[in-house]
Protein backbone atom coordinates (compact mmCIF):
# COMPACT_ATOMS: atom_id res chain seq x y z
CA UNK A 1 0.00 0.00 0.00
CA UNK A 2 1.77 3.28 -1.20
CA UNK A 3 1.86 5.01 2.24
CA UNK A 4 2.35 9.09 1.21
CA UNK A 5 4.01 9.42 4.84
CA UNK A 6 7.75 8.18 3.81
CA UNK A 7 7.51 10.44 0.56
CA UNK A 8 6.09 13.59 1.88
CA UNK A 9 8.23 13.80 5.26
CA UNK A 10 11.55 14.54 4.16
CA UNK A 11 10.49 17.79 2.92
CA UNK A 12 8.87 19.08 5.84
CA UNK A 13 11.74 20.66 7.71
CA UNK A 14 12.17 22.70 4.19
CA UNK A 15 8.11 23.54 4.12
CA UNK A 16 8.31 24.80 7.79
CA UNK A 17 11.34 26.88 6.45
CA UNK A 18 10.04 28.60 3.79
CA UNK A 19 6.42 29.08 5.69
CA UNK A 20 8.24 31.02 8.26
CA UNK A 21 10.33 32.76 5.73
CA UNK A 22 6.76 34.10 3.84
CA UNK A 23 5.03 34.99 7.37
CA UNK A 24 7.86 35.32 10.11
CA UNK A 25 5.19 33.99 12.43
CA UNK A 26 5.51 30.59 13.79
CA UNK A 27 2.43 29.42 14.54
CA UNK A 28 0.65 31.23 11.71
CA UNK A 29 4.11 29.21 9.63
CA UNK A 30 3.22 25.54 10.79
CA UNK A 31 -0.42 26.71 10.51
CA UNK A 32 0.05 26.65 7.08
CA UNK A 33 2.18 23.47 6.67
CA UNK A 34 -0.44 21.80 7.92
CA UNK A 35 -2.53 23.19 5.91
CA UNK A 36 -0.67 22.49 3.14
CA UNK A 37 -0.02 18.70 4.32
CA UNK A 38 -3.80 18.17 4.59
CA UNK A 39 -4.27 19.57 1.11
CA UNK A 40 -1.69 17.37 0.28
CA UNK A 41 -2.99 14.03 1.89
CA UNK A 42 -6.25 14.89 0.67
CA UNK A 43 -5.25 14.81 -3.03
CA UNK A 44 -2.42 12.25 -2.93
CA UNK A 45 -4.17 10.15 -5.55
CA UNK A 46 -4.70 12.94 -7.54
CA UNK A 47 -1.14 14.06 -8.26
CA UNK A 48 1.11 13.34 -11.58
CA UNK A 49 2.36 9.96 -10.51
CA UNK A 50 5.50 10.94 -12.75
CA UNK A 51 5.89 14.55 -10.42
CA UNK A 52 8.48 15.36 -7.87
CA UNK A 53 7.56 15.21 -4.88
CA UNK A 54 8.96 18.26 -3.28
CA UNK A 55 8.06 20.76 -6.17
CA UNK A 56 4.25 19.63 -5.39
CA UNK A 57 4.07 20.35 -2.02
CA UNK A 58 6.24 23.63 -2.24
CA UNK A 59 2.98 24.72 -4.97
CA UNK A 60 0.82 24.03 -3.09
CA UNK A 61 1.92 25.54 -0.16
CA UNK A 62 2.61 28.44 -2.14
CA UNK A 63 -0.65 28.96 -3.45
CA UNK A 64 -2.59 28.17 0.06
CA UNK A 65 -0.44 30.83 1.42
CA UNK A 66 -1.67 33.02 -1.49
CA UNK A 67 -4.65 33.05 -1.07
CA UNK A 68 -5.28 33.44 2.14
CA UNK A 69 -3.28 36.85 1.72
CA UNK A 70 -5.46 37.39 -0.87
CA UNK A 71 -8.29 36.52 1.51
CA UNK A 72 -6.55 38.43 4.55
CA UNK A 73 -6.33 41.73 2.31
CA UNK A 74 -10.03 41.41 1.53
CA UNK A 75 -10.53 41.43 5.13
CA UNK A 76 -7.93 44.29 5.51
CA UNK A 77 -6.33 42.05 7.82
CA UNK A 78 -3.03 43.04 6.36
CA UNK A 79 -1.79 46.94 7.14
CA UNK A 80 0.07 48.59 4.29
CA UNK A 81 3.32 49.49 5.47
CA UNK A 82 4.33 53.07 4.35
CA UNK A 83 7.94 53.10 4.26
CA UNK A 84 7.77 56.89 4.31
CA UNK A 85 6.43 56.76 7.46
CA UNK A 86 9.10 54.88 8.99
CA UNK A 87 12.02 56.61 11.29
CA UNK A 88 15.51 56.69 9.66
CA UNK A 89 17.70 53.98 10.97
CA UNK A 90 20.74 55.19 9.64
CA UNK A 91 22.44 54.56 13.11
CA UNK A 92 21.81 50.91 12.80
CA UNK A 93 23.08 50.38 9.27
CA UNK A 94 26.46 47.97 9.72
CA UNK A 95 27.77 45.22 8.55
CA UNK A 96 26.27 43.19 11.67
CA UNK A 97 22.65 45.10 10.70
CA UNK A 98 22.94 43.69 7.04
CA UNK A 99 23.83 40.45 7.74
CA UNK A 100 20.56 39.80 10.45
CA UNK A 101 17.75 41.85 8.41
CA UNK A 102 18.08 40.51 5.03
CA UNK A 103 15.44 37.82 6.29
CA UNK A 104 13.26 41.17 7.73
CA UNK A 105 14.74 42.92 4.37
CA UNK A 106 12.93 40.14 2.24
CA UNK A 107 9.53 41.47 3.76
CA UNK A 108 9.44 44.46 1.69
CA UNK A 109 9.24 42.40 -1.39
CA UNK A 110 5.82 41.58 -3.31
CA UNK A 111 5.41 38.11 -2.57
CA UNK A 112 6.61 37.10 -6.02
CA UNK A 113 10.08 38.20 -5.53
CA UNK A 114 10.13 36.81 -2.33
CA UNK A 115 8.96 33.37 -2.86
CA UNK A 116 11.68 33.27 -6.04
CA UNK A 117 14.58 33.98 -4.03
CA UNK A 118 13.55 31.74 -1.53
CA UNK A 119 12.68 28.97 -3.45
CA UNK A 120 15.98 29.55 -5.81
CA UNK A 121 18.25 30.91 -2.69
CA UNK A 122 17.25 29.07 -0.03
CA UNK A 123 15.51 25.77 -1.45
CA UNK A 124 18.07 25.14 -3.98
CA UNK A 125 14.96 24.70 -6.44
CA UNK A 126 16.00 24.46 -10.31
CA UNK A 127 15.12 28.07 -12.13
CA UNK A 128 12.30 26.07 -14.10
CA UNK A 129 11.32 24.43 -10.79
CA UNK A 130 10.83 27.67 -9.38
CA UNK A 131 9.14 28.84 -12.44
CA UNK A 132 6.08 26.09 -12.50
CA UNK A 133 6.04 26.55 -8.78
CA UNK A 134 5.55 29.96 -9.17
CA UNK A 135 2.70 29.96 -12.01
CA UNK A 136 5.24 32.21 -13.96
CA UNK A 137 6.91 31.58 -17.42
CA UNK A 138 10.31 29.83 -17.66
CA UNK A 139 11.81 32.38 -19.58
CA UNK A 140 10.94 35.47 -17.36
CA UNK A 141 12.59 33.39 -14.40
CA UNK A 142 15.92 35.01 -14.68
CA UNK A 143 14.99 38.63 -14.99
CA UNK A 144 12.84 38.31 -12.55
CA UNK A 145 15.47 37.11 -10.41
CA UNK A 146 17.66 40.08 -11.36
CA UNK A 147 15.33 42.28 -10.43
CA UNK A 148 14.32 40.59 -7.02
CA UNK A 149 18.06 40.71 -6.21
CA UNK A 150 18.88 43.60 -7.19
CA UNK A 151 15.85 45.23 -5.37
CA UNK A 152 16.82 43.30 -2.25
CA UNK A 153 20.24 44.78 -2.46
CA UNK A 154 18.61 48.41 -2.15
CA UNK A 155 16.53 47.93 0.75
CA UNK A 156 19.60 46.27 2.42
CA UNK A 157 22.18 48.51 1.50
CA UNK A 158 19.74 51.85 2.52
CA UNK A 159 18.98 50.30 5.47
CA UNK A 160 15.50 50.68 5.67
CA UNK A 161 14.82 47.44 6.84
CA UNK A 162 15.36 47.37 10.80
CA UNK A 163 12.60 48.85 12.38
CA UNK A 164 9.67 47.40 9.89
CA UNK A 165 9.47 44.61 11.64
CA UNK A 166 10.48 43.66 14.75
CA UNK A 167 12.46 40.43 15.11
CA UNK A 168 10.20 38.14 16.76
CA UNK B 1 27.26 27.91 -23.40
CA UNK B 2 30.83 28.00 -23.59
CA UNK B 3 33.33 30.32 -22.06
CA UNK B 4 33.82 32.39 -24.86
CA UNK B 5 29.84 33.93 -25.54
CA UNK B 6 29.46 37.27 -24.02
CA UNK B 7 28.97 37.93 -20.19
CA UNK B 8 24.61 38.66 -19.46
CA UNK B 9 22.82 38.97 -16.58
CA UNK B 10 21.29 35.65 -16.31
CA UNK B 11 25.13 34.51 -15.99
CA UNK B 12 25.78 36.67 -13.20
CA UNK B 13 22.11 35.10 -11.64
CA UNK B 14 23.92 31.38 -12.08
CA UNK B 15 27.04 32.66 -10.86
CA UNK B 16 25.54 34.33 -7.51
CA UNK B 17 23.53 30.21 -7.27
CA UNK B 18 26.68 28.64 -7.88
CA UNK B 19 24.69 26.92 -11.07
CA UNK B 20 27.41 27.37 -13.82
CA UNK B 21 29.15 25.45 -15.93
CA UNK B 22 33.23 25.49 -14.81
CA UNK B 23 34.26 26.99 -17.99
CA UNK B 24 31.52 29.49 -17.82
CA UNK B 25 32.37 30.19 -13.91
CA UNK B 26 35.63 30.58 -14.83
CA UNK B 27 34.92 33.22 -17.57
CA UNK B 28 32.70 34.87 -15.53
CA UNK B 29 35.21 35.47 -13.00
CA UNK B 30 37.54 36.73 -15.63
CA UNK B 31 34.66 39.18 -16.57
CA UNK B 32 34.18 40.75 -13.39
CA UNK B 33 37.81 40.88 -12.12
CA UNK B 34 37.71 43.83 -14.99
CA UNK B 35 34.77 45.54 -13.36
CA UNK B 36 35.12 45.78 -9.94
CA UNK B 37 30.99 47.91 -10.07
CA UNK B 38 30.00 44.67 -10.74
CA UNK B 39 31.93 42.70 -8.97
CA UNK B 40 30.98 44.04 -5.89
CA UNK B 41 27.21 43.77 -6.87
CA UNK B 42 27.43 40.06 -7.07
CA UNK B 43 29.56 40.10 -4.20
CA UNK B 44 26.42 41.67 -2.06
CA UNK B 45 24.43 39.47 -4.26
CA UNK B 46 26.02 36.65 -2.89
CA UNK B 47 26.58 37.73 0.66
CA UNK B 48 22.76 38.40 1.35
CA UNK B 49 22.15 35.43 -0.10
CA UNK B 50 24.19 33.28 1.82
CA UNK B 51 22.75 35.77 4.78
CA UNK B 52 19.54 34.45 3.86
CA UNK B 53 20.01 30.79 4.01
CA UNK B 54 21.61 30.93 7.33
CA UNK B 55 18.96 32.90 8.99
CA UNK B 56 16.65 30.51 7.69
CA UNK B 57 19.17 27.29 8.79
CA UNK B 58 17.67 26.67 12.34
CA UNK B 59 14.19 26.96 11.05
CA UNK B 60 14.96 24.05 8.92
CA UNK B 61 17.35 22.27 11.88
CA UNK B 62 14.56 22.32 13.96
CA UNK B 63 12.64 18.98 15.03
CA UNK B 64 9.38 18.90 13.33
CA UNK B 65 6.29 19.42 16.04
CA UNK B 66 3.92 16.80 16.36
CA UNK B 67 1.19 18.61 14.58
CA UNK B 68 2.84 18.39 11.43
CA UNK B 69 3.47 14.79 11.71
CA UNK B 70 2.38 12.87 8.45
CA UNK B 71 0.84 9.69 11.04
CA UNK B 72 -1.27 12.40 12.91
CA UNK B 73 -2.60 14.03 10.32
CA UNK B 74 -3.77 10.79 8.22
CA UNK B 75 -5.39 9.90 11.81
CA UNK B 76 -6.98 13.14 12.25
CA UNK B 77 -8.02 12.41 8.82
CA UNK B 78 -9.43 9.37 9.40
CA UNK B 79 -11.53 10.31 12.84
CA UNK B 80 -12.75 12.56 10.31
CA UNK B 81 -13.92 10.20 7.70
CA UNK B 82 -15.22 8.18 11.39
CA UNK B 83 -17.45 11.59 11.77
CA UNK B 84 -18.80 11.14 8.44
CA UNK B 85 -19.57 7.79 8.86
CA UNK B 86 -21.47 8.22 12.18
CA UNK B 87 -23.13 11.02 11.01
CA UNK B 88 -24.63 9.10 8.12
CA UNK B 89 -26.46 6.46 9.43
CA UNK B 90 -23.88 3.67 10.34
CA UNK B 91 -24.03 4.41 13.98
CA UNK B 92 -25.88 1.55 14.57
CA UNK B 93 -24.04 -0.67 11.99
CA UNK B 94 -23.28 -4.24 12.13
CA UNK B 95 -22.25 -4.86 15.57
CA UNK B 96 -25.40 -3.14 16.98
CA UNK B 97 -27.86 -5.78 15.92
CA UNK B 98 -29.08 -9.03 15.51
CA UNK B 99 -30.04 -9.70 18.81
CA UNK B 100 -33.39 -11.73 18.44
CA UNK B 101 -33.52 -11.47 14.84
CA UNK B 102 -34.52 -14.89 14.31
CA UNK B 103 -33.01 -15.44 10.64
CA UNK B 104 -30.47 -17.40 12.01
CA UNK B 105 -33.38 -19.81 12.67
CA UNK B 106 -33.34 -23.36 12.44
CA UNK B 107 -35.85 -23.35 10.03
CA UNK B 108 -34.59 -20.42 7.85
CA UNK B 109 -33.67 -21.31 4.28
CA UNK B 110 -31.81 -19.98 1.90
CA UNK B 111 -34.13 -17.99 -0.68
CA UNK B 112 -33.60 -18.33 -4.36
CA UNK B 113 -33.17 -15.05 -6.07
CA UNK B 114 -36.07 -14.48 -7.98
CA UNK B 115 -38.32 -15.01 -4.62
CA UNK B 116 -37.34 -11.72 -2.72
CA UNK B 117 -37.97 -8.31 -3.64
CA UNK B 118 -36.11 -5.40 -3.73
CA UNK B 119 -34.55 -4.16 -1.03
CA UNK B 120 -32.55 -7.39 0.06
CA UNK B 121 -31.73 -6.97 -3.60
CA UNK B 122 -30.61 -3.91 -3.89
CA UNK B 123 -28.09 -4.22 -0.68
CA UNK B 124 -26.69 -7.39 -2.82
CA UNK B 125 -25.88 -5.75 -5.57
CA UNK B 126 -24.44 -2.42 -4.36
CA UNK B 127 -22.71 -4.58 -2.45
CA UNK B 128 -21.36 -6.99 -5.49
CA UNK B 129 -20.46 -3.43 -7.22
CA UNK B 130 -18.35 -2.28 -4.45
CA UNK B 131 -16.64 -5.80 -4.21
CA UNK B 132 -16.09 -5.34 -7.95
CA UNK B 133 -14.75 -2.45 -7.75
CA UNK B 134 -11.96 -2.27 -4.55
CA UNK B 135 -11.33 -5.83 -4.85
CA UNK B 136 -8.76 -5.22 -7.76
CA UNK B 137 -7.58 -2.36 -5.99
CA UNK B 138 -4.20 -3.00 -5.48
CA UNK B 139 -2.55 0.04 -3.57
CA UNK B 140 -5.65 1.14 -2.04
CA UNK B 141 -7.56 -2.18 -1.30
CA UNK B 142 -9.21 0.04 2.38
CA UNK B 143 -9.97 3.55 3.34
CA UNK B 144 -8.95 2.95 7.29
CA UNK B 145 -6.33 -0.15 7.41
CA UNK B 146 -6.56 -2.47 9.91
CA UNK B 147 -4.20 -0.90 11.80
CA UNK B 148 -6.67 1.50 13.11
CA UNK B 149 -9.18 -1.25 13.65
CA UNK B 150 -9.00 -0.38 17.77
CA UNK B 151 -9.89 3.39 17.08
CA UNK B 152 -12.52 2.03 14.47
CA UNK B 153 -14.00 -0.10 17.51
CA UNK B 154 -13.54 1.93 20.38
CA UNK B 155 -15.57 4.61 18.46
CA UNK B 156 -18.42 2.67 17.60
CA UNK B 157 -18.39 0.67 21.50
CA UNK B 158 -18.56 4.60 22.36
CA UNK B 159 -21.37 5.36 20.49
CA UNK B 160 -23.23 1.78 21.22
CA UNK B 161 -22.29 1.54 24.46
CA UNK B 162 -21.31 -2.06 23.33
CA UNK B 163 -18.16 -3.81 23.84
CA UNK B 164 -17.43 -4.43 19.81
CA UNK B 165 -15.48 -6.39 17.95
CA UNK B 166 -14.55 -7.07 14.50
CA UNK B 167 -16.13 -10.43 13.18
CA UNK B 168 -12.98 -12.54 13.22
CA UNK B 169 -12.50 -14.71 10.12
CA UNK B 170 -9.49 -15.95 11.07
CA UNK B 171 -11.13 -19.67 11.01
CA UNK B 172 -12.17 -19.59 8.03
CA UNK B 173 -8.30 -18.16 6.42
CA UNK B 174 -9.29 -14.66 5.98
CA UNK B 175 -7.40 -11.84 7.57
CA UNK B 176 -8.94 -8.30 8.57
CA UNK B 177 -7.34 -5.86 6.04
CA UNK B 178 -9.09 -2.36 6.75
CA UNK B 179 -12.59 -1.09 5.22
CA UNK B 180 -13.25 1.68 3.86
CA UNK B 181 -16.27 4.52 3.68
CA UNK B 182 -18.78 4.89 0.34
CA UNK B 183 -22.05 6.04 -0.66
CA UNK B 184 -24.89 3.93 -0.66
CA UNK B 185 -28.39 4.40 -1.90
CA UNK B 186 -28.31 7.79 -0.56
CA UNK B 187 -26.74 7.49 2.52
CA UNK B 188 -23.38 5.70 3.49
CA UNK B 189 -22.41 2.59 3.20
CA UNK B 190 -19.08 0.72 4.92
CA UNK B 191 -17.35 -1.97 3.27
CA UNK B 192 -14.89 -4.28 5.16
CA UNK B 193 -12.44 -6.11 3.60
CA UNK B 194 -10.61 -9.53 4.63
CA UNK B 195 -8.12 -11.56 2.45
CA UNK B 196 -6.66 -15.07 2.59
CA UNK B 197 -2.65 -16.17 2.52
CA UNK B 198 -3.49 -16.37 -1.21
CA UNK B 199 -4.64 -12.75 -1.37
CA UNK B 200 -8.28 -13.86 -2.42
CA UNK B 201 -10.67 -10.92 -0.96
CA UNK B 202 -14.00 -11.12 0.82
CA UNK B 203 -16.21 -8.11 2.20
CA UNK B 204 -18.80 -7.42 4.01
CA UNK B 205 -20.79 -4.64 3.45
CA UNK B 206 -23.41 -2.55 5.12
CA UNK B 207 -25.60 0.25 4.84
CA UNK B 208 -29.02 1.22 5.88
CA UNK B 209 -32.37 -0.52 4.56
CA UNK B 210 -35.67 -0.68 4.52
CA UNK B 211 -37.56 -3.77 5.21
CA UNK B 212 -37.92 -6.47 7.81
CA UNK B 213 -36.79 -9.76 5.97
CA UNK B 214 -34.52 -11.86 7.98
CA UNK B 215 -33.41 -14.19 4.98
CA UNK B 216 -30.53 -14.95 2.94
CA UNK B 217 -30.46 -13.91 -0.42
CA UNK B 218 -27.71 -15.12 -2.99
CA UNK B 219 -26.52 -14.07 -5.63
CA UNK B 220 -23.65 -14.49 -7.83
CA UNK B 221 -21.93 -11.88 -10.64
CA UNK B 222 -18.95 -13.52 -12.06
CA UNK B 223 -16.54 -14.92 -9.48
CA UNK B 224 -18.46 -12.98 -6.93
CA UNK B 225 -20.70 -14.98 -4.83
CA UNK B 226 -23.07 -12.60 -2.28
CA UNK B 227 -25.34 -13.35 0.53
CA UNK B 228 -27.12 -10.75 1.78
CA UNK B 229 -30.17 -9.81 4.32
CA UNK B 230 -31.75 -6.58 6.29
CA UNK B 231 -31.87 -6.99 9.50
CA UNK B 232 -32.99 -4.02 12.10
CA UNK B 233 -32.99 -1.01 9.55
CA UNK B 234 -29.70 -2.36 8.11
CA UNK B 235 -28.63 -4.31 5.30
CA UNK B 236 -25.37 -6.61 5.60
CA UNK B 237 -23.41 -8.52 2.42
CA UNK B 238 -20.64 -10.62 2.36
CA UNK B 239 -19.26 -11.12 -0.95
CA UNK B 240 -16.04 -13.51 -1.86
CA UNK B 241 -15.01 -15.45 -5.25
CA UNK B 242 -16.34 -18.39 -3.50
CA UNK B 243 -19.12 -21.00 -4.20
CA UNK B 244 -21.90 -20.71 -1.97
CA UNK B 245 -21.49 -23.53 0.06
CA UNK B 246 -18.19 -22.17 0.85
CA UNK B 247 -19.26 -18.36 1.66
CA UNK B 248 -22.51 -19.80 3.67
CA UNK B 249 -20.45 -20.82 6.81
CA UNK B 250 -19.10 -17.63 6.79
CA UNK B 251 -21.58 -15.26 6.23
CA UNK B 252 -23.54 -17.23 8.84
CA UNK B 253 -19.95 -16.98 11.71
CA UNK B 254 -20.27 -13.63 11.20
CA UNK B 255 -23.64 -12.86 11.81
CA UNK B 256 -23.12 -15.23 15.18
CA UNK B 257 -20.25 -12.98 16.13
CA UNK B 258 -22.35 -10.23 15.99
CA UNK B 259 -25.19 -11.69 17.43
CA UNK B 260 -23.19 -12.77 20.53
CA UNK B 261 -21.29 -9.14 21.17
CA UNK B 262 -25.07 -8.26 21.52
CA UNK B 263 -26.35 -10.73 22.88
CA UNK B 264 -23.62 -10.72 25.53
CA UNK B 265 -24.81 -6.94 26.94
Amino acid sequence: MADPGPLIEPHIPALRRYAFALLRDRDRADDLVQDTLERALSRWLLRRADGDVRAWLFTILRNLHVSSWRRDRRRGAVLALDEAAMPAVAARQDAALEIHDVLAALDQLPEEQKSLLLLVGVEDFSYDDAARILGMPIGTVMSRLSRARQRLRAIVETGKVALLRRVK
Amino acid sequence: MTGDAPILEDDLQAYVDGRLPEARRTAVEAYLAQHPDLRERVAAEMRQRASLRGQLEGKFAEPVPPRLWVANIQAARRAGAMRRLRAVAAGALIFAVGAGAGWLAADREIVASSSRPAPTTAVAQNASAAYRTFVVEVAHPVEVASAQEGHLLQWLSRRLGKPLVAPDLTPYGYKLMGGRLLPGNGSAAAQLMYDDASGKRLTLYVRAAEGSETAFRFQREGDAATFAWIDQGFGFAVTAPLAREELMPIAEAVYRRFGSVSSSN
